[in-house]
């Protein structure tokens, strides 16, 4: 399909635009926005500590993931085992309870070690979102690491070879060879991923810290509203993965693929 | 390019056959494939190794370059023995990474699946051994591969990635990628069997072009015509071992094996 056909001036695109022009006027004529101002500043702030920990704890993620992935796909079984354990484990439960686990489990543990309490470490541990990156990241990093994994192993085997052949080090093989094609082979879920990331980050609210969900929630207990609040919630989430879901294509779109 | 040698040690080191295996012997858990391989190649030599399906070609030029071990045998390049010793298993492994890396880099191997790195262009295949592997500048590397391609027919795909070129030009590109190495001994594992029939003449002739220029070849093929036109040695491998060698033209019209007369009757 040629690129102008696919231009919005198809005609099920274009009322596609008006339903979705009509519904913004409903919503700026017939609802309540006038707290919008009141919260603006907060609001910025919820989607900075969204975006940060969806970054951090994707990139964190990854690269926890790249060598869960290797393990399992060439390690010796001491080391894959504990990997495909660990990816079993994060993936066979639901995030919310890593996170309560992490937070009031492993949290409250640590209150009953003075030595903790009076280590520099104490400011971190007692506040929330150490272990929200945490859980969030080795989330990440359990289902990435399956992933990984597979793109690792789906590196055809001849490539490898001629890498050897042509006298590369395995460093250097992993380095430009096999990381790289892996990671490309793995992009298209990496996106997937990414966003499904995005939408795991407002579980955070749930142990105090501050995203644009907790902000949003607060618009409700404040106001009473209940529509408004949660449309620009939504209309926020979608607007930040429609950014990531163009990111990864602009990435994918450097190596082509032939698509046949 | 080496520090200067005694005159003695230099052109000994000259004199040496480009490829020499010894006694090379290679089992896979019961299967014993070669049973005492012995070959000689000398500088500008092209040698074919004809044989029939399964018969160890591929693994005895594996071998040359160690992506099979050897489990007993040696193997020389330019007078220089990849060290090797016991891996506890009964077979052998290299003991110096080092000196095989820098061999490697001396023998560059053309694939029959082509095995080009999919998620490089072909430019960035054919420098990256120069440029990552021996440290060529990387504009210097560049230079040198746009001139591969011209020789190769492939200029307009230089920026194309491998998904997209058709088997003869990946071919094409997989030599331009071996020649970039400058390597001392090409092996090629028949370069035209993935090929389809119409595509294989525009790589067999690109070889035939290495040929004359007297490079150092070892051949694997199926393609009898055209290993009896660019060898001057060709090779029958049977059962483990060289069941007859010698020049193409009394291998091909005076075989004096039985195996290799039945051999050649079903290929022709
Ligand atoms: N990695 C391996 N593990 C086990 N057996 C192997 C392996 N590689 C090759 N073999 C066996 O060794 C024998 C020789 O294989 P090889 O690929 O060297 O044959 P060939 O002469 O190249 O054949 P072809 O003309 O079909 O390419 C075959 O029986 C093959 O099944
Ligand atoms: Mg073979």
């Amino acid at each position: 399909m040629g690129p102008e056909l696919r231009s919005w001036k198809e005609p099920h695109r274009l009322v596609l635009i008006a339903i979705g022009i009509g519904i913004i006027v409903f919503a700026a004529v017939n609802m309540r926005w006038d707290w919008l101002p009141r919260y603006s500043g907060r609001l910025v702030e919820g989607v900075g500590t969204t975006l940060w920990l969806l970054f951090l704890t994707s990139a964190l993620g990854f690269l926890l993931a790249v060598p869960l992935g290797l393990a399992q796909a060439a390690g010796p079984f001491w080391l894959s085992g504990p990997a495909r354990a660990f990816c079993t484990v994060i993936r066979g439960t639901p995030l919310l309870l890593q996170l309560w686990m992490l937070y009031y489990g492993l949290g409250s543990l640590f209150a009953y070690w003075p030595e903790i309490r009076e280590s520099w470490a104490w400011p971190y541990l007692r506040s929330a979102w150490p272990y929200g990156v945490l859980a969030l990241t080795l989330s990440f990093a359990g289902y990435e690491g399956e992933v990984m994994r597979g793109a690792f192993a789906g590196v055809p085997k001849g490539e490898l070879e001629a890498a050897r052949a042509y006298g590369m080090s395995p460093l250097t093989a992993f380095r430009r060879i096999w990381l790289p094609r892996a990671i490309h082979r793995a992009l298209p879920t990496l996106a997937g991923e990414t966003v499904l990331q995005l939408k795991a980050t407002p579980l955070v609210a749930t142990i105090t810290v501050v995203d644009v969900y907790a902000i949003i929630s607060r618009v409700r207990q404040d106001t009473y509203l209940t529509y408004e609040p949660l449309l620009l919630l939504a209309l926020i989430y979608m607007m930040l993965t429609g950014v990531l879901v163009l990111a990864f294509r602009w990435l994918e779109a450097k190596v082509p693929v032939k698509s046949s | 390019m080496s520090s200067p040698h005694s005159a003695a040690g230099t052109s000994a080191r000259q004199s040496a056959p480009a490829v020499q295996v010894a006694d090379l012997h290679k089992t896979f858990g019961e299967l014993e494939v070669l049973k005492g391989v012995s070959l000689t190649a000398k500088t500008g030599d092209v040698v074919a190794i004809i044989g029939g399906s399964g018969s160890g070609k591929s693994t005895m030029l594996r071998c040359i370059n160690m992506l099979e071990l050897p489990t007993r045998g040696a193997i020389s390049i330019k007078g220089e023995t990849i060290d090797m010793q016991p891996d506890g298993r009964g077979g052998l492994r290299p003991s110096n990474t080092r000196q095989l890396q820098r061999i490697r880099t001396r023998l560059a191997m053309v694939f029959q699946s082509f095995n080009l790195w999919q998620h490089m262009t072909v430019l960035g295949n054919i420098i990256e051994a120069p440029v990552h592997v021996m440290g060529v500048p990387r504009d210097e590397a560049i230079a040198r591969a746009e001139k591969l391609l011209e020789r190769v027919g492939l200029s307009d795909k230089r920026d194309v990635y491998p998904a997209f070129l058709s088997g003869g030009q990946q071919q094409r590109a997989a030599i331009a990628r071996a020649l970039a190495v400058e390597p001392e001994v090409m092996l090629f594992d028949e370069p035209t069997s993935a090929l389809d029939p119409e595509l294989v003449g525009e790589v067999l002739a690109v070889i035939a072009d290495l040929a004359r220029e007297g490079r150092t070849m070892l051949l694997v093929t199926h393609e009898m015509k055209f290993a009896r036109e660019v060898a001057n040695h060709v090779v029958f491998l049977a059962g483990g071992v060289i069941e007859e060698e010698g020049p193409p033209d009394i291998i091909y019209s005076a075989p004096k094996s039985e195996r290799l007369q039945k051999f050649l009757a079903t290929v022709q």
